[in-house]
């Protein structure tokens, strides 16, 4: 960070300290009110939900091979493969907007061209694991898998729109050609599929919320979610001491310990810290690939969870716990400019979704804050759906790769859609 | 000897400068360190998966944050 940024920062704080009307009864309540969310936090979405989701991004990010997706988006790759590869690639590649860049513009310029380019710059940050898992567990799952299938949808639509509206394109491509990721992959194929299927189902079936009727598949499966957990545990113990050399006789004592934790006193969150603090211990003492995976899911952590801590003090100073109306920002404001579903409502949401930086995850809290205050279901997927892709920093970067005319016209894409998916989500869950 | 790191400013470009700037010193060569962080220069050499290093113009590693026995090596 350059230094005048950070002069800015510290002059911001004062500013704010030294003006903020600490006395006002609103701004007391206010505070507080940040408190509290951060705690709700604290309590329901860290540890059985966001920490899994922190070692699943740390997994992918060391035992997946990025080379082997770029493969799919060289200059040569097929078309159809190549759209599809981008528009969901997002999910191993990006977790956070600094990687999805220069990937973005590698793409544009040295692989597959514009139209997957695009395609995997819009769906890149919002369909990574971890945008995911606290999506759906905060904002509940209809919107979490919304936003998942919206932006894989929209990714190919953008794509195919951006690459026919320029296909006269004499751009001419850099001759130059990628450099690849040199080290091969610890493990195969398959291997990497079961190792991350048994971390998502500890991550899906431990966050299993109850279900509003108690009857059917879903209460079943909300009954049995431990077990299901477990099960998949034990599959992850297996896994982790076979292919990546676990010191075996560690792992079981953790094992041991959160099965009987599990048991007596029963607290999940107990025994999840427990094995938690196993796999850190167990991974740092054994082999090279635990240790990588240990260091790159606390780097994640590190970048990541600051700064959502901070989206949700703010979030919640502005606008105040869900269904409460202790925010600075009366609830009424907001029901005006973004409540029911209208057609402005959604395009007002798209556009602030646009131009505000959003650091990874912070959308999340802040969403949740809109609803609360009496955001509609709309606007608020239209401002996840234009929220992560893009904001005015982002803009700025993205118009010295692509050009002025051509980032424009990506950026109305992107608000154009997100505002028809806005109006089309609403009038369903309506 | 002329040192580049290639990245946008996140976290981990940062790490990779401070091992380089302490392999290149451990090794006692004489060096200068180039950020560079505007991304079509980063493109022209090649490099999509940040960071990246390049010594003497030349890109070493790419997507990988390495730890200053490994920068050592490639010295």
């Amino acid at each position: 960070m350059k230094d005048r940024y950070k002069f800015l920062i510290v002059l911001g704080i004062f500013a704010i300290a030294y003006f903020i009307p600490i006395e006002s009864i609103k701004v007391q309540k206010a505070i507080l009110e940040s408190f509290y969310m951060l705690q709700d936090y604290a309590q329901k979405h860290v540890l059985l939900c966001l920490i899994p989701a922190f070692f699943i991004a740390g997994a992918i990010s060391v035992f997946v091979s990025q080379a082997s997706v770029m493969k799919y988006l060289g200059p040569l790759a097929n078309r159809f493969l190549s759209y599809s590869v981008a528009s969901i690639s997002g999910t191993i590649l990006a977790v956070c907007s600094c990687t999805v860049l220069p990937l973005f513009a590698g793409i544009y310029r040295m692989g597959a061209g514009i139209g997957p380019a695009t395609a995997f710059l819009y769906s890149g940050p919002a369909i990574n694991v971890l945008a995911i898992a606290l999506s759906a567990k905060v904002l509940g799952w209809q919107i979490g898998l919304a936003r998942a299938i919206g932006s894989i949808a929209f990714a190919y639509i953008i794509g195919l729109l951006m690459s026919f509206i320029f296909r006269n394109d004499d751009m001419e491509k850099k001759k130059v050609q990628m450099v690849m990721p040199f080290d091969e992959p610890v493990l195969k194929l398959w291997q990497q599929v079961v190792y991350m299927a048994s971390m998502i189902g500890i991550l899906v079936f431990a966050n299993w919320a109850k279900p509003q009727i108690e009857e059917g598949v879903w209460i079943f499966i909300y009954n049995i979610k431990w077990y299901l957990t477990g099960f998949f545990a034990l599959i992850f113990t297996y896994t982790y001491i076979k292919w990546l050399k676990a010191r075996w006789f560690i792992v079981l004592i953790g094992a041991l310990a959160v099965i009987i934790l599990a048991i007596y006193p029963g607290y999940p969150q107990l025994s999840f810290s427990v094995g938690i603090v196993f796999l850190i211990y167990s991974g740092k003492i054994s082999s090279d690939m635990t240790k990588t995976w240990i260091e790159s899911t606390w780097s994640f952590t590190l970048m990541i969870l600051p700064l959502l801590f901070g989206g949700v003090l703010v979030a919640g100073f502005l606008l105040g716990m869900p269904g409460m109306n202790n925010g600075i920002i009366p609830n009424e404001w907001v029901a005006r400019l973004v409540g029911g579903n209208s057609l402005w409502a959604n395009i007002f949401a798209s556009v602030i979704g646009a131009l505000m930086y959003f650091a990874t995850l912070t959308e999340v809290p802040i969403v949740q804050g809109l609803i609360g205050s009496g955001m509609g279901k709309g606007p608020a997927l239209a401002l996840l759906l234009a929220g992560p892709a893009l904001s005015l920093p982002n803009m700025i970067v993205i118009r010295t790769i692509l050009g002025t005319k051509k980032a424009f016209v990506f950026f109305s894409i992107v608000i154009i859609l997100s505002t028809i998916a806005g109006m089309v989500f609403g009038w369903i869950t309506s | 000897m002329k040192i580049q790191i290639l990245g946008t400013g996140c976290p981990k470009c940062i790490k990779l400068t401070e091992n380089a700037e302490q392999a290149a010193r451990e090794k006692g060569v004489e060096f200068e360190i180039e950020k560079v962080s505007d991304i079509n220069k980063i493109m022209e050499l090649g490099v999509m998966f940040t960071p990246g290093l390049a010594i003497d113009g030349q890109v070493k590693s790419v997507g990988k944050v390495l730890s200053v026995e490994e920068i050592k090596k490639m010295l």
